[in-house]
């Protein structure tokens, strides 16, 4: 997947957005650290050319939720990096975004992680890549594109942002 | 300098075992962790039913609290001995009482002890993590992290610090800590006390030893006070408390000598008209509470880190 495609994929997820959900007055995006970060940035970009609102943004590290953090010792800890959430989540809609969808594992840790921080009204997924092998009941309302792949294969998404160019790669 | 992805050792025994890219690793935890200190739910599940024992055989009442707060916004579970009413008192040696609570099987264990080397001794026995809480007149680790978060926050770096620590130094296991901290990661470091206050061999630390308050101070961008151990001063340290305040106390004339900009430290607790006056300790200058819930966050850094888990795998 090229720089061209992921772009087309995001504007059709801003419009499919804003079908889904009659204005964007109640909507706010929370990007899962890293690359839904920026993923989440760009949606608000396109929000905001399309309705002219800004859609409140924020980022979420969901390291310290994870379901193996306390499983095997030693090794390494994940690196911590801050959650900016510098809105209330309260009755509103949140569009959580990621960049890989795979065993959902991410998503759960995600949700307990935002419920912390409030009680939104509903909480939507947003994932550029489908990967499929889901090991939760989890699935996402806005995919970029459904990537059929193997269980010992690996997506690698690099951004812009992050690693200086737009690009999707199936691994191994 | 890259940043370490994991702490090379099981126990923070002493800032004598960490190297530079781990002590930035904990610097960067800990900022992260700060965040979870301004969610009106304080509380994240990374140590759920993981067991923590504060070992106190020694009076703290700030340390034990920050680490407690830092091991309950974690998850862990926690429980508490000090020295009065247990079996301590009833002349257990420390061995002892290492095998009865090695026995218990916690994870981890967090020991202020008045001896040096304590902690060491309970790594040696116990199967869990050790986090030296304070021992003896050695080290302080914890105290000194927190010290350099807080300076990183507000100075935006260590290396090149000019960090002044006044005070008795020979009772203080956080000159210390702090000494081997900044003089590792590149900071200029003096030292002041009075003579009979200097241990022998202090400026193989790589600082600068003087009894002259102002000579220390002059363009300091750090003033670090450490407080007269009254406890601990059995021999005759001092003529006077009111003498020692002329000479080393911090007042907000001595201060202009500082950088324009220079921030006051304290480890707690303060002595007023001691060692710091209130003016400014209460002043402008003072991080003195940034200190205290720099702690929390710092402690927290250090649990995390030590606490283990898996990532050979990639994140689901």
């Amino acid at each position: 997947m090229d720089a061209d495609r992921v772009s087309r994929s995001l504007t059709r997820i801003a419009h499919e957005i804003l079908e889904r959900n009659r204005g964007v007055e109640d909507l706010a995006l929370v990007g899962i650290r890293a690359r839904g970060v920026p993923i989440a940035e760009r949606i608000a970009r396109h929000l905001k050319e399309f309705s002219g609102i800004d859609v409140p943004t924020g980022a979420l590290d969901i390291t310290l939720y994870r379901d193996d953090l306390t499983r095997q010792k030693p090794s390494a800890q994940p690196l911590i990096r801050r959650t900016e959430i510098n809105f209330s989540i309260d009755d509103r809609v949140i569009l959580l975004v990621d960049d890989v969808l795979f065993t959902g594992r991410t998503i759960r840790a995600a949700f307990d992680a935002l419920i912390d921080f409030g009680r939104p009204k509903a909480i939507q997924l947003v994932a550029l890549i489908d990967r499929g092998h889901r090991e939760l009941p989890i699935r996402a309302d806005y995919v970029g594109r459904n990537i059929p792949t193997s269980r010992s294969q690996s997506v690698q998404v690099r951004l812009q942002e992050i690693d200086g160019k737009d690009e999707v790669e199936v691994e191994g | 300098m890259t940043t370490a992805t994991t702490l090379r050792s099981k126990h923070l025994l002493g800032i004598a075992n960490l190297e530079p890219d781990e002590i930035d690793l904990i610097i960067q935890t800990a900022t992260a962790m700060k965040e979870v200190g301004t969610r009106s739910v304080k509380k994240v599940p990374a140590m759920r039913g993981r067991t923590v024992i504060n070992l106190f055989f020694e009076a703290s009442t700030r340390t034990r609290m920050s680490f407690e707060l830092a091991e309950k916004r974690l998850s862990a579970d926690t429980l508490g001995m000090t020295t009065a009413g247990s079996s301590v008192s009833k002349g257990e040696t420390l061995a002892d009482t290492a095998r009865t609570l090695e026995a218990m099987s916690p994870d981890m264990i967090v020991m202020r002890h008045a001896s040096s080397g304590a902690p060491h001794q309970l790594a040696r026995i116990c199967k869990g993590s050790i986090v030296n809480a304070g021992d003896g007149l050695h080290e302080h680790p914890t105290q000194a992290l927190l010290d350099a978060l807080t300076m990183v926050e507000h100075k935006g770096r260590l290396a090149g610090l000019r960090v002044a620590i006044v005070g008795d130094l020979l009772h203080s296991r956080v000159l210390r800590s702090n000494a081997l901290l900044l003089t590792r990661m590149g900071a200029d470091v003096r030292a002041c006390g009075p003579a009979t206050l200097i241990p022998p061999g202090l400026d193989r630390l790589g600082v600068t030893v003087t009894t002259k308050m102002d000579a220390a101070i002059e363009g300091a961008d750090v003033v670090m006070m450490l407080r007269v151990q009254h406890e601990r001063m059995h021999g005759l340290f001092l003529p006077s408390v009111r003498e020692y305040f002329a000479l080393f106390g911090l007042t907000p004339q001595r201060m202009e000598r500082a950088a324009p900009d220079a921030i006051v430290m304290h480890p707690g607790p303060m002595n007023r008209g001691v060692e710091i006056d209130s003016e400014v300790a209460d002043g402008p200058w003072s991080v003195i509470l940034d200190q205290v819930s720099n702690g929390v966050a710092t402690r927290m850094a250090v649990l995390y880190l030590l606490s283990g888990g898996d990532d050979t795998t990639a994140r689901p």
